[in-house]
């Protein structure tokens, strides 16, 4: 859509929602158990989900679709729903928001390794991105983010499919990398530049990172996307690296360390900033004041 | 270069077809099958273990290697069971139930083999009844477990309570691991050992089994 592009041109800074999955998580989704599979059998929560960050000032809601992509939902059994999962996700988002924020339309990773490391066929997964995206797209969202990528080639695969089905839908490409001794590099050795280079040349509107890091690292992350590329950035951080206490989840970045990243972030030229694992409406919250402080 | 070289090489270069071609030379010169092990295949995979570490190289590369690994050892196995050679030792692997993930379950079990020991990988999502149950009929001594999400970490400690009940603790060792599991979490459910990252983890069941 034209306005999310416009949104994008214009560099102001856009708040993204935080966390789906660990939220789903503290409503009881089971562990195992298919996540998408919720925006079904509880839309409710999902559509809890959306409010509570719409109130907290986010820009861009995401859809409850990060394994939504048949290769994914096939480990549930579930690829025959592709559609109907996308679908449903989009609407709950966009009943909550209407026009008063854009809907991003989540693409996560196969969960299967392409040839030669492992035996997923390129074209399948291409077609199987196809497919989600159609139904994202069909639905109504704004934009489609393709997010927690570790193998370049099926990102690029995804963006793909974008482009070449709804080319007036921008696209957000994020990879996840770990750090090393040799600097951030992705599990299937993608180093930031390698990143910024592979996804602008399949067309991603904006580029960046989401998944894997506090907000410190995230920081080197965004900085080095900055030196390879021009193209609009995004940023969504965990709200630090999971940590156990008596056998409970714990997050360790507060809201107002996790915004003053986010200043940072802006300060270095990140047009979306937003949160992954962890992160709360009230993260959310703090992250919109310091950017509308600024 | 001497044609153990060569096939260590042919390892670490993750070329499959090398590998299958050399341990075939090898074999029907008559080298014992457990130097073409440990001089061939095992020690090019030690220099991929060790690059790994080192962030020289990174899962691509070792996946490649473990295929090419795998073509000699499949050429190699009728040999060394023929001659009666033992593996190190027979180890269980898997991600606990619930837990779908397995790269880091895979790549343990890789350079587990790697290092000479025997694996029967179990999958992911594996009930802590079917990792026991299958330690017990397959005779393995060591059951490894995997979790990258926090909620399953738990099932670790029923595995470990279930050898207890059936009075197999001391016979039967477990080490754990994945990203969100620590060596304090270890110690607390009463698993033998804690593997950090996957080198680390072959070191640790060597430990468990006082091999060298």
């Amino acid at each position: 859509m034209k306005a999310f592009a416009a949104a994008l041109a214009r560099g102001r800074p856009l708040v993204a929602d935080g966390a789906t999955g660990t939220m789903l998580f503290d409503h009881g989704l089971k562990p195992g158990a298919c996540p998408e599979s919720m925006t079904l059998s509880r839309p409710e929560i999902l559509q809890t989900i959306a409010q509570l960050y719409l109130e907290a000032g986010a820009d861009i809601l995401t859809t409850n679709t990060f394994g939504a992509s048949p290769a994914r939902l096939s480990t549930y059994g579930l690829e025959g729903d592709t559609e109907v999962l996308n679908q449903a996700a989009v609407r709950i988002v966009r009943d909550v928001v209407g026009d008063s924020a854009f809907v991003a339309g989540s693409c996560g990773p196969s969960g299967k390794l392409l040839e030669p490391y492992g035996d997923a066929k390129p074209d399948d997964l291409y077609r199987g991105f196809v497919r989600q995206v159609g139904s994202l797209v069909a639905a109504g969202v704004d934009c489609v983010f393709v997010e927690t990528m570790t193998d370049l080639t099926e990102a690029q695969l995804a963006v793909q499919a974008v482009k070449d089905t709804a080319p007036h839908i921008p696209v957000a490409a994020c990879m996840t990398f770990d750090p090393t001794p040799k600097g951030y590099y992705s599990v299937m050795g993608v180093s930031v530049a390698a990143a910024a280079a592979g996804l602008a040349a399949v067309g991603a509107e904006a580029i960046g990172s989401n998944c894997g890091n506090g907000s410190e690292n995230m920081i080197e992350i965004a900085r080095g996307f900055r030196a390879a590329s021009d193209l609009p950035l995004i940023i969504q951080p965990n709200a630090g690296m999971p940590q156990t206490e008596n056998g409970k989840l714990v997050y360790a970045e507060a809201p107002d360390f996790m915004a003053r990243a986010a200043r940072e972030l802006v300060a270095l030229g990140v047009t979306v900033v937003g949160g992954c694992c962890g992160t709360t409406p009230e993260h959310i919250a703090a992250i919109r004041a310091i950017v509308d402080g600024d | 270069m001497d044609l153990l070289a060569e096939l260590a090489k042919g390892v670490i270069d993750g070329n499959d077809q090398k590998v299958a071609r050399v341990t075939q030379q090898v074999i029907e010169q008559g080298t014992s099958p457990k130097s073409i092990l440990d001089d061939g295949l095992i020690a090019g995979m030690n220099v991929v273990g060790e690059r790994f570490r080192v962030h020289d190289i990174f899962l691509p590369d070792v996946l490649m290697a473990a295929r090419a690994m795998y073509a000699g050892m499949d050429l190699l196995k009728p040999l060394l069971i023929k001659e009666g050679i033992p593996s190190l030792g027979k180890v269980v692997i898997g991600s606990v139930q619930g837990d779908l993930h397995d790269i880091g379950k895979n790549l343990v079990g890789i350079m587990l083999k790697g290092a000479g020991f025997e694996v029967i990988d179990l999958g992911n999502d594996v009930p802590p009844e079917t990792m026991v149950q299958t330690a017990q009929e397959q005779d393995a001594t060591v059951i490894g477990m995997s979790a990258l999400l926090t909620t399953t970490m738990p099932v670790m400690g029923e595995v470990v309570d279930l050898i207890d009940r059936k009075g197999l603790k001391g016979q039967l060792k477990t080490i754990v691991g994945g990203a969100p599991v620590t060596a304090d979490f270890a110690r607390k459910i009463g698993a033998d050992a804690h593997g950090f990252d996957a080198a680390n983890a072959v070191d640790q069941v060597k430990k468990l089994l006082n091999v060298k």
